[in-house]
């Protein structure tokens, strides 16, 4: 028994159970999604401790053994990104006290979050490609609900494109397990990994590696099927915005990492070929689009997009060092792109609005905010010494080691241009007066000063993570190495499942 | 039995991704519904057509005699049946929903958060 590797899923599936049962009552609502997320985030870290200790911590289901029951599994990537994976959960929970409405809490905001974040642990942590489907969908049908919370057209819209996208996207990922459950008769991913070597390497195997890419490729936003991302992600409620901008796209971007380490590893100059260029891609649209838009969210939105590319390019490189900086990156990118999101909600409640071109003046009036606002933006854009910059080292010299020229090329630009965006913001939100004709708007949502401050505590907090991991970034450097080292070695990983380490 | 499953599978595909490409909501999710029954029949016959017995292991056995049917694609497609027939109602209320507050059911109406 491990019980470290089952309760990140346990935890916040009780939590949701627990919250569902007090549907009435939103003050004991709240109180079992603050402990809930608390106690995730206590476990994640016992989690951590674990993988660090041991390598990998591996659980079998219902004591079956490991071809034929369900794996739980948690290598270093697996355990930071539960570890992420807490943080935010009780960022996000924290600042819902100030930011949720009472309309959304009375449609089950809190039971919903609470499942989603047990579709996201239980995505980050099984070891069987089918159990990875029905986690993603329990992530998914959350998401849904949460995203829709409210009612409003933009959301509709949203939806009825996320919803869509998210769906085709499913049912690829769904028809390529079938194919590769026919070709190779298994669904534990080890086991997988272990057979797919053995049989004869035909071009089928590449059909499905692609089929893989283009599922989770939909689902972690990547060129070219990101479109649904932008059009949905600044409908919903802010804080359901920041929990989708830091987790959701990451379990993607996760599940290429896993696919394309452990099972797809056989021809890196077909499969990673594919994501080198598309990495590329992404980079460049997203930045480009963002470079276009004037709405807070929008703008954020598309940086999520133009930032997969760069955690891609960690992967499609596929040399220890680059993989570290995917890592690396992921670990820096999920704390501050959900931070920014936390900040947008903030300035939406002092100024009743997300566009620019109707904001203004806050940094004479909120000098503290633009301080916290400046963290983490510079540190989007790369600048030193925040967590950003170290992030974007690792990936840009891994390309130069790699001989990867166009591409390195294309991530240094696009740096460049995501420092335009956050500057774009900076000028037109913080630092111009407010422009004439606009009625200040008094200070809406929920809790009066008290509720402001709650919102302002994740932020200070999340800040604070990204200057640390700026300034002291050589343990989360040393872990997201060994992380590396267990990826480009996934030997470790299939022995651990395979070799009779059971409960 | 394998050529007509998998021509009935193709049959599903493109009917499923013709209608997903129409304008009309509805029948979008008429598109997603063959998609995720197209993708349920292909694990079906990718997973190898046999007629075998029900694969029950005899007291005292530690296999099943004979030749039985492979278990396992079965229940894959109930949990994914299962799962598909939740996401789908959902979609059916969201487009129900969606209709009522947008006056619309034409997709092309819909692009207020795209640019």
């Amino acid at each position: 028994m491990r019980p470290e590797v089952a309760l990140p899923i346990l935890v916040p599936l009780l939590t949701g159970a627990l919250s569902l049962l007090a549907w009435r009552s939103n003050i004991m609502q709240r109180i079992l999604s603050i402990t809930g997320s608390a106690a995730l985030l206590i476990c994640s870290i016992w989690l951590l401790i674990s993988v660090h200790q041991e390598g990998h911590v591996v659980m079998q289901m219902g004591g079956w053994a490991a071809p034929w029951g369900i794996t739980l599994v948690a290598d270093m990537l697996s355990a930071i990104m539960v570890l992420l994976t807490g943080m935010m959960a009780l960022a996000i929970a924290i600042y819902s006290l100030g930011s949720a409405t009472p309309s959304h809490e009375k449609f089950g905001y809190y039971p919903l979050m609470h499942l989603l974040l047990a579709g996201v642990a239980g995505s980050f942590l099984t070891g069987d490609i089918f159990n990875l489907y029905v986690w993603f969908e329990v992530m998914l049908i959350a998401s849904f609900a949460l995203l829709i919370l409210g009612g409003e057209r933009a959301q509709m819209e949203g939806a009825v494109k996320y919803v869509t996208l998210n769906l085709v996207s499913s049912a690829i990922f769904l028809s390529a397990i079938g194919l590769l459950y026919g070709l190779v008769g298994s669904l534990n991913m080890a086991d997988i990994a272990v057979k797919l070597n053995q049989t004869e390497h035909s071009g089928l195997v590449d059909v499905i590696a692609v089929m893989f890419m283009v599922a989770f490729g939909i689902k972690a936003a990547a060129f070219p099927l990101f479109f649904w991302l932008p059009a949905s992600y600044h409908t919903g409620p802010v804080a359901v915005s920041a929990l989708f901008a830091g987790l959701l796209t990451k379990v993607g971007v996760y599940a290429l990492f896993r696919v394309f380490t452990l099972i797809f590893n056989q021809s890196p100059d077909f499969t990673h070929e594919i994501l080198l260029w598309g990495a590329a891609l992404t980079m460049i649209t997203g930045v480009l689009g963002a470079a276009a838009h004037f709405e807070f969210r929008r703008i954020l939105s598309f940086h999520i997009v133009s930032q997969i590319g760069y955690m891609l390019l960690g992967l499609a490189l596929y040399t220890p060092l680059a993989l570290l900086g995917g890592v690396f990156y992921i670990t820096h990118h999920i704390i501050v792109k959900t931070n920014l999101f936390l900040i947008s909600g903030i300035v939406h409640r002092l100024h009743g609005t997300y566009d620019l071109k109707r904001l203004g003046g806050l940094y004479r009036s909120h000098p503290g905010l633009s301080l916290l606002f400046l963290i983490p933006a510079l540190s989007l854009a790369g600048l030193p010494p925040l967590s950003g910059f170290f992030a974007k080292f690792v990936v840009i010299r891994a390309g130069l080691e790699a001989g990867a020229w166009v591409v390195t090329g294309v991530a240094l630009v696009v740096g460049l241009l995501t420092l335009y965006s956050m500057i774009k913001i900076w000028a037109e939100a913080f630092w111009k007066a407010v422009p004439e004709g606009v009625q200040p708007q008094p200070p809406q949502g929920v809790g009066g000063e008290a509720g402001l401050a709650l919102m302002y505590l994740p932020i200070i907090l999340l800040a604070g993570c990204t200057l640390f991991i700026g300034l002291n970034g050589q343990p989360i450097y040393l872990m997201a190495e060994t992380a590396a080292s267990q990826l480009m070695n996934p030997q470790g990983y299939i022995q651990a499942v395979l070799g009779g380490v059971g409960p | 039995m394998e050529p007509i499953m998998a021509l009935i599978v193709g049959c599903l595909y493109a009917a499923a991704i013709y209608m997903m490409l129409r304008r009309s909501i509805v029948k979008l999710v008429i598109g997603l519904m063959l998609l995720s029954n197209a993708a349920n029949l292909l694990i079906f016959t990718s997973a190898g057509m046999q007629r075998g017995a029900p694969p029950l292991i005899p007291e005292g056995a530690l296999r099943p005699e004979g030749i039985v049917a492979d278990p396992l694609p079965q229940a894959l497609i109930l949990t994914a049946i299962v799962i598909a027939f939740g996401v789908l109602a959902f979609a059916v209320v969201l487009i129900h929903r969606a209709y009522n507050i947008i006056h619309t059911d034409n997709l092309d109406q819909m692009k207020d958060t795209d640019t």
